[in-house]
C-alpha cells in the first residue's frame, strides 16, 4: 500500500477564478521522504492542507495510509501528523502535557503515553524542560516539541511545513538528524520547503509545484541532470606550440557529443612562455563523463590538460528554471 | 491490503475517547487557574449585586424588595455572560492567532464534536459560576429569595441559560477576526447586558413599549424571566413555559449557525 496517493486532486477556493491546486497526481511509498517545493502561492500548502483534512478537495482523490481523506477525514487523522511552520503548541499546559494530551486525543492509553513522552523528550533533548510551558520556548525548541508531539500517536505519514526555517544552524542540524532517524524507522515524511539544500539533503524524491500544477517529480539528481546545459566542465589547457588556437579548440570541443555550448574564459598565465587557455563547456548530461573524451581530444592534438573543474547544477537551478525569477 | 479494505469509519468509542480527552484538558486548565476563573466570573455580578441590591437599598433609593427581583436576574446574567466569554474569547484567539486549536482539529474526531466539546465546557463553566453566585448572594444580601418548589425550574433555566451563553459565544467566536475582537465585544456585551431584563422584570416595561420590544429580542430576557418564575413568582414575569420554548428555539438557531461557522473556520 502506498503511504500517500494523490489522483487528479483539485482545489478551487470560492470566489477564485483559478484552481489553487490544478489536478495533481503523485504517489509516495512508505518510508520515503518526499519534498514538495514551489514558490509562495504555488499550491503546496493547499495540497498539504487537503492531505491533512484541513482543506476540502474540490475534485480528485487523496489517500493517506490508504484512507480517503475527503470521504473519511476522521480516520485519516489517525494515520497522519502535522508539524506546522509556526508553533501551535498548547500554551496553557506544560510541554510534557502537550505530548500526553496529544496522545490521549488519539486514544493512546495513559501509561503508554507517559512512557512514550519520556522517551521522546529524552530523544529531542527536552528531558529537563518537560514541566515548562511552551511560552518560554525558542523557535527551535518549539519545533522539536512539535515533532515529538507529532510522533506520540505513531503516525504513518508525517507532514512537515518548512521544518527548519528560522532555526539556527545547530538546531537545523539537530532537526535534520532526527528526520533522518525517522526515515530509517520507516516513517513516511512529506516536507514542504523553500530550502533547496534541505530538500536535496533529505528528500528521496522532489516534486516542484507552481500555479497549482506539479511541474517536475523525480529524485533530486535526475532533476538536476535533466536541466538543459547547466552542468559545466571548466578546462585549463597548456597551449603548446603546434599551431592550435583557442578558436579551433572550441570548435573541436563543441563537436563532442553531449556538449551544448563552449565559451572561452579569460586566460591567466603565470608564465608567458607557457600560456594557459581556459574554456567552459556547458553539457547536457553529467559533466564528469566528458572528462575522458576531452582529455583524449587534447592528447590527439598534442595538448595537455592542466586543470579540470566540474560544476553541477543545484536543485535551486532546477527550481528557478521551472518557476522563473519573478517575485510574487 | 487494498485501499478499500480500510475505509471503515472510526469507531464511536475512539471519537468519544478523543472528546473526553479534550474536555479533560479544558477542565485541567480551569482547575489549575481556579482563583483567576472565579474572580473573572464573579466580580461583575458581585458588584452589580452590591451596588444595586445593597448600597442603593441602604440609601433608600430602591425599595427593599428590589434585590429580590435583581438576584434572579443576576443569576441569568452570570450564566449567559460566562458561557459566552468562556467560549468566544479563547476561540477567536485560537483560530486567529495562536492556532492552538489545530491539534484538536487533527484529533480523530469529527469537527462537530470539537465544537460540541467547546459548548459543553463553556456550559459547565457557566453553570459553576451561576451556582457560586448563590452563596455570594447570601453573603452580600444577607438573604436571597428561595423556593424549594422552584428549584427544578431554576436548575433547568441555569442549564439553558449557560448553554445560551455558550451558543452566543460559538457564533461570535467563529465570526469575529482577532483584529476586531475589542470593538465587536464592546458592541455586543453592553447591549446584551442591559437589554436582558436582569435588572428589571419584563412585564413592568409595558409603559416603555419600544424598550419592551427591544428586550423581547434578547434571548437573555427569557433566562431572567424564567429565573424569576422559579424564585419570585409573586413578581409579574413571562410564563416559564414560554421562556423555555423561546430558549430552546434560540439555542437551536444559535448552535446551528455556530457549528456552521466553526466548520468554516476549521476547514477551508
Amino acid at each position: 500500500m502506498t503511504a500517500v496517493e494523490v489522483a487528479e486532486l483539485v482545489k478551487r477556493y470560492p470566489k477564485s477564478p483559478v484552481n489553487a491546486v490544478d489536478g495533481i497526481s503523485f504517489a509516495v511509498e512508505p518510508g520515503e521522504v518526499f519534498g514538495l517545493l514551489g514558490p509562495n502561492g504555488a499550491g503546496k500548502t493547499t495540497t498539504v492542507g487537503m492531505l491533512t483534512t484541513r482543506v476540502k478537495p474540490t475534485g480528485g482523490r487523496a489517500l493517506v495510509g490508504g484512507v480517503d481523506v475527503g470521504a473519511d477525514p476522521v480516520r485519516a487523522r489517525s494515520m497522519l501528523a502535522v508539524v506546522p511552520q509556526r508553533s501551535n503548541l498548547d500554551r496553557s499546559i506544560s510541554i510534557r502535557r502537550n505530548l500526553t494530551f496529544h496522545a490521549a486525543y488519539h486514544g493512546v492509553p495513559g501509561a503508554e503515553a507517559a512512557t512514550r513522552a519520556d522517551e521522546l523528550l529524552e530523544q529531542f533533548g527536552l528531558r529537563e524542560r518537560g514541566s515548562v510551558k511552551p511560552d518560554l520556548f525558542s523557535g527551535g525548541q518549539a519545533q522539536r516539541v512539535m515533532i515529538a508531539r507529532a510522533l506520540m500517536h505513531q503516525p504513518q505519514v508525517l507532514f512537515l511545513d518548512e521544518p527548519t526555517t528560522g532555526l539556527d544552524p545547530a538546531a537545523r542540524l539537530f532537526v535534520w538528524d532526527r528526520l533522518r532517524e525517522l526515515r530509517e524507522r520507516g516513517v513516511t515524511l512529506i516536507l514542504t520547503t523553500h530550502d533547496m539544500h534541505e530538500a536535496a539533503l533529505l528528500a528521496d524524491r522532489v516534486g516542484i509545484m507552481d500555479h497549482g500544477k506539479l511541474l517536475a517529480l523525480d529524485v533530486p539528481e535526475a532533476l538536476m541532470r535533466g536541466l538543459p546545459g547547466s552542468s559545466t566542465l571548466e578546462l585549463s589547457v597548456h597551449a603548446g606550440d603546434n599551431g592550435h588556437t583557442p578558436d579551433t579548440l572550441i570548435e573541436a570541443f563543441a563537436a563532442l557529443p553531449g556538449v551544448e555550448r563552449v565559451e572561452p574564459l579569460p586566460g591567466d598565465s603565470p608564465e608567458p612562455d607557457d600560456p594557459l587557455w581556459h574554456v567552459r563547456l556547458y553539457v547536457s548530461g553529467e559533466a564528469s563523463q566528458l572528462v575522458a573524451p576531452t582529455a583524449t581530444l587534447l592528447a590527439e592534438r598534442g595538448l595537455s590538460l592542466s586543470g579540470v573543474e566540474l560544476g553541477e547544477p543545484t536543485l535551486e537551478d532546477v527550481f528557478i528554471h521551472l518557476t522563473g525569477r519573478t517575485l510574487r | 491490503m487494498t485501499a478499500t479494505a480500510v475505509t471503515v469509519t472510526v469507531p464511536a468509542v475512539k471519537q468519544r475517547r478523543a472528546f473526553t480527552a479534550v474536555l479533560r484538558r479544558d477542565l485541567l486548565v480551569t482547575w489549575s487557574e481556579l482563583p483567576v476563573f472565579l474572580a473573572q466570573v464573579i466580580l461583575q455580578p458581585l458588584f452589580l449585586l452590591f451596588v444595586f441590591g445593597k448600597v442603593l437599598g441602604s440609601l433608600g433609593y430602591t425599595q427593599n424588595n428590589y434585590s429580590d427581583l435583581l438576584f434572579p436576574g443576576l443569576l441569568a446574567l452570570t450564566a449567559v455572560i460566562t458561557g459566552m466569554q468562556t467560549l468566544a474569547f479563547p476561540l477567536v484567539i485560537e483560530f486567529g492567532w495562536t492556532k492552538e486549536i489545530e491539534d484538536r482539529l487533527l484529533a480523530p474526531m469529527s469537527t462537530a464534536l470539537v465544537a460540541a466539546e467547546k459548548v459543553l465546557f463553556a456550559t459547565l463553566r457557566a453553570l459553576t459560576a451561576t451556582i457560586v453566585m448563590i452563596p455570594v448572594g447570601i453573603i452580600v444580601l444577607g438573604s436571597i429569595p428561595w423556593r424549594w418548589s422552584g428549584v427544578p425550574l431554576l436548575a433547568l433555566t441555569m442549564v439553558l441559560g449557560s448553554m445560551l451563553g455558550a451558543g452566543l459565544g460559538l457564533v461570535l467566536g467563529t465570526l469575529v477576526v482577532p483584529q476586531r475582537i475589542n470593538i465587536v465585544f464592546s458592541l455586543v456585551f453592553t447591549p446584551l447586558l442591559f437589554t436582558g431584563c436582569s435588572q428589571y422584570p419584563w412585564p413592568s416595561l409595558s409603559s416603555l413599549r419600544w424598550f419592551q420590544l427591544v428586550t423581547a429580542c434578547n434571548p437573555m430576557t427569557y433566562v431572567s424571566e424564567s429565573m424569576r418564575g422559579a424564585l419570585v413568582p409573586q413578581v409579574p414575569h413571562i410564563t416559564p413555559w414560554v421562556c423555555i420554548l423561546v430558549l430552546v428555539c434560540s439555542l437551536t438557531v444559535l448552535l446551528s449557525i455556530g457549528v456552521r461557522g466553526f466548520y468554516r473556520r476549521a476547514i477551508d
